[in-house]
């Protein structure tokens, strides 16, 4: 990753010594690496001082108690449902929403008039906020009323209306994924169709010579050389299904409160920092520190995962 | 690639149902907006809206107390400053990293690396007590500040401006031009469709953030607008077709954003992912 850079600066050299180079550097990079560094890397060296107190609505606590804070979190119950859950979703949506993503991608490649219509239709959704779509999925689509659009379509054939949300046999897993499929799938097709464009076409000419013909040559041919993509793609779909948040509160949320069940971490820890009655800052640190080891972990795991055999 | 005629056929069929899925959650926002409360909850579902007179859209924009209009403009003001702000300090940043390979050029880099692989969703606990210390509750700094110092957007640059030719920079250096001028004069004017993409991403995910403002605008009159939503759904007084309206005009801004630029955010988005 460094090597384009040193050929860039050697290259510029002449034009400017090195003393004033070195002064541009730093008056171009400061504003920035100041920021990152008030507002990521002090956060997370406070939170892993916060974690080690008791920090029930405080943010300077005098009560140290070590490891507490994690002793109680890799017991408590509600927080290893929290990672269980995140692992269903993870299981579900990566997947998923990977092959619905390059499903898109291989579709829009038999597409030649109003390609740029549907590349447009499938990628719209991307503008739209977590809590808009949450508002038309919870309040007209899946709606436990029986004016929801699913339960009128239910109840056209017969069969009884479904409370969505109520948390009765996990139907709520089934309103959740199909909101985040629709509203993300059109950006991993953006990142696949690049990386199906990026596939020299003289490939898939010596194939066909070969007599290779459909599933065979996405077989054989277009997906071992979307590896990079489908790395990337991988990678930020298990970030992104980590951090979720907003579509879990604005979907279950309600007037008595956030439901027990289906709380991802991130719902979990902002239940534990900021919800009624317990405000623990110091719990909250600890998850914070916790669930930044998982994800580094679960990232460097699944690259690791994905690139066995790439030098081949 | 040749395609065969009925291939050609049912990949239109496929593309054109799914459009139709694809958008119909736009259009369900539309209808509900110009519906009345009994026409959305009637047991027999309506296609088509029944008040198109636009007396809920002038009602939910005239009534202070649903606080919609003053949530449109806070959102205004956090997105244009965010995006602004970030797209300042990131190209600055961006450019110095690629031009410079000393080993603390390499080490904020690494920094910044780092950062994109540690999701700053998650470190939304200290940042809150870090922003409550400083007294940024409520308040529009609280609100922008944070948020605009973006690991992403800098990367981009940094990826972007590794393309750039240094000749044309070389050239303005022969000139007796310094390394500022020569970014704002020489570099940036060629780099519009950067700034363009980076500036998309940023403002599209500035209007539609949720979580940071929902612990910052604790003051109803500093919430952005998709917390006023948020609340809506689940506060008992408001009806359907407010709720749908609030939607609708809140997915007005970012749905422009989106069909205006959409092609620099295809390439924003294209080069996020190739990194």
């Amino acid at each position: 990753m460094t090597a384009p850079v040193e050929v860039h600066a050697r290259r510029r050299a002449p034009a400017t010594n090195a003393h004033s180079r070195r002064r541009w550097f730093w008056v171009f990079v400061t504003p920035f690496l100041a920021g990152l560094v008030v507002f990521v890397y002090v956060p997370i060296g406070w939170s892993a001082y916060l974690s080690l107190f008791n920090a029930r609505n405080t943010v300077t606590p005098t009560d140290f108690v070590g490891l507490g804070n994690y002793a109680y979190l890799l017991s408590d119950r509600l927080f290893l449902d929290s990672m269980a859950t995140f692992v269903v979703f993870a299981l579900i949506i990566v997947p998923l929403t990977f092959a619905c993503s390059l499903g898109l991608a291989l579709l829009l490649r038999r597409i030649g008039v109003l390609q740029a219509f549907f590349r447009s239709a499938f990628f719209i959704p991307t503008a739209c906020s977590y809590v808009i779509a949450a508002l038309v999925w919870r309040m007209s689509f899946f709606n436990g009323a029986r004016f929801g659009l699913a339960n009128t379509m239910l109840r056209s054939v017969g069969l009884d209306p479904v409370n969505w949300l109520g948390g009765e046999n996990h139907w709520y897993w089934f309103v959740l994924v199909t909101l985040r499929l629709w509203l993300q799938v059109g950006f991993y097709m953006i990142l696949f169709i690049a990386g199906l464009n990026a596939i020299d076409p003289q490939v898939y000419e010596a194939a066909s010579l070969d007599g290779a013909t459909g599933f065979g040559v996405f077989r054989h041919i277009t997906f071992p050389l979307l590896r990079p993509t489908s790395v990337a793609v991988a990678t930020l779909l298990l970030i992104n299904a980590f951090q979720a948040f907003d579509e879990f509160y604005n979907t279950l949320n309600t007037v008595r409160g956030y439901p027990p069940y289906a709380r991802p971490p991130l719902v979990y820890l902002y239940l534990i920092s900021f919800g009624d009655g317990s405000q623990d800052l110091g719990i909250g640190s600890a998850g914070t520190l916790i669930l930044t080891v998982v994800i580094l972990a679960f990232s460097l795991a699944q690259n690791r995962l994905l690139s066995i055999g790439a030098d081949r | 690639m040749r395609t065969p005629p009925a291939v050609r056929v049912a990949a239109y069929v496929a593309a054109s149902v799914l459009a139709v899925l694809f958008l119909l959650p736009f259009y369900v926002i539309v209808r509900n907006a110009f519906s009345t409360q009994t026409w959305i909850t009637a047991p027999q579902w309506h296609w088509l809206p029944n008040a198109l007179d636009g007396r809920t859209l002038a009602g939910v924009l005239g009534n202070a107390n649903l606080g919609i209009t003053q949530s449109l403009l806070n959102s205004a003001v956090v997105a244009v400053a965010q995006t602004a702000a970030t797209v300042v300090v990131s190209l600055m940043a961006g450019y110095a990293l690629a031009r410079t390979s000393t080993r603390a050029a390499r080490v904020i880099l690494g920094l910044t690396v780092f950062t994109l692989m540690v999701p700053t969703a998650v470190t939304f606990v200290p940042m809150f007590v870090m922003a409550s210390s400083l007294g940024w509750i409520s308040t529009y700094r609280g609100l922008i500040i944070p948020a605009v110092f973006s690991a992403f957007a800098t990367y981009l640059f940094r990826q972007g401006f590794l393309d750039f030719p240094v000749e044309l920079e070389e050239s303005a250096y022969l000139d007796g031009a310094n390394a500022w001028t020569t970014l704002w004069r020489i570099v940036v004017p060629n780099s519009l469709g950067m700034v363009a993409a980076v500036g998309t991403i940023t403002f599209i995910g500035a209007w539609n953030a949720f979580l940071w403002p929902l612990l910052i605008a604790q003051d109803p009159g500093m919430r952005t607008v998709q917390v006023t939503l948020s609340q809506f759904m689940t506060s008992q007084g408001v009806r359907y077709p407010e709720i749908f309206t609030g939607a609708l005009v809140a997915i007005v801004p970012a749905l422009v954003v989106f069909l205006f630029l959409q092609r620099w955010l295809v390439q924003g988005v294209t080069r996020s992912g190739l990194k």
